[in-house]
């Protein structure tokens, strides 16, 4: 699971479900390998929360999981509003020694 | 104060206002990284001597050690001042160094001034899908309740 998109055709189809929402057809038509293998390789995206499926009629429509992309993205917005609050207290703290110095 | 912003399922936005000048501003985000960076984000577990921002493109910034050995982490990728800085995150998820620059993501940071003296800085990391295979390593992190904001002190002055 962890090398779920290690392989180069997972990820140009993790890439094209998160482009745009998609069922296997669809993005069988965009990838050079057949629908079987389009399928298989989703099984694995799906197994490593990269992708969901949701049933529309007779398909499925696979698109991103929020929940892989999303401990990463909460992890990342905390370490840069942590860093760019260090970042301005250490900007503003060397003006006013900057201004205050003849 | 920072506020976020949500641009895409695979990129973070954060952005602050700084009571400085645009050049001083980009100065320290840059040249005077080492006083602003939290001294515990380092690849190494080893006594760090010094942070070193190569200001042009194809640079480097580097974490120096005191036994001597340095590390890479990012790689400048623009390098624009006063306006803007694009450098690579060659970082895994689990604070390893990337050695495949297919699989690191980038940070992107626009300095644009708002009258003489303040400053909005806009920092955007994005492709962290690049990062994929260490998804995992993260989600557990975030569920054993690794909070940055629990051992940073946004007040403490950063040290060398």
């Amino acid at each position: 699971m962890l090398t779920a998109l290690g392989d180069p055709t997972r990820r140009a189809i993790f890439e094209l479900v998160a482009r745009r929402p998609s069922a296997v057809a669809e993005i069988a038509r965009d990838v050079p390998v057949s629908r079987p293998a389009v399928s298989q390789h989703l099984k694995v995206l799906k197994e490593a929360h990269l992708v969901r499926d949701r049933p529309e009629g007779a398909r499925r429509i696979y698109s991103i999981d929020p929940r892989g992309l999303a401990a990463a993205r909460n992890y990342f917005e905390q370490f840069w509003e942590i860093a760019l609050g260090s970042f301005r207290e250490a900007a503003e703290r060397a003006h006013r020694s900057d201004q205050e110095e003849p | 104060m920072s506020v976020a912003q949500t641009t895409s399922p695979t990129s973070v936005s954060v952005d602050t206002y700084v009571d400085t000048p645009i050049e001083h501003a980009f100065r320290v985000f840059t040249e005077g990284i080492q006083t602003w960076w939290n001294p515990a984000h380092h690849l190494l577990d080893a006594p760090l001597e010094a942070m070193i921002f190569e200001p042009r493109v194809g640079g480097h910034i580097i974490d120096r050690y005191a036994d001597g050995r340095e590390c890479r982490w990012a790689r400048v990728l623009a390098y624009e001042p006063p306006h803007r800085v694009v450098f690579s995150w060659d970082i895994a998820l689990n604070w390893q160094l990337e050695p495949d620059p297919d699989k690191t993501s980038e940070v992107e940071v626009t300095f644009t001034a708002d009258g003489p003296d303040r400053t909005r800085v806009v920092l955007t990391h994005r492709h962290l899908d690049r990062h994929g295979e260490g998804w995992e390593s993260m989600r557990d992190a975030v569920a054993l309740g690794w909070n940055l904001a629990r051992y940073t002190s946004v007040a403490s002055p950063a040290r060398p």
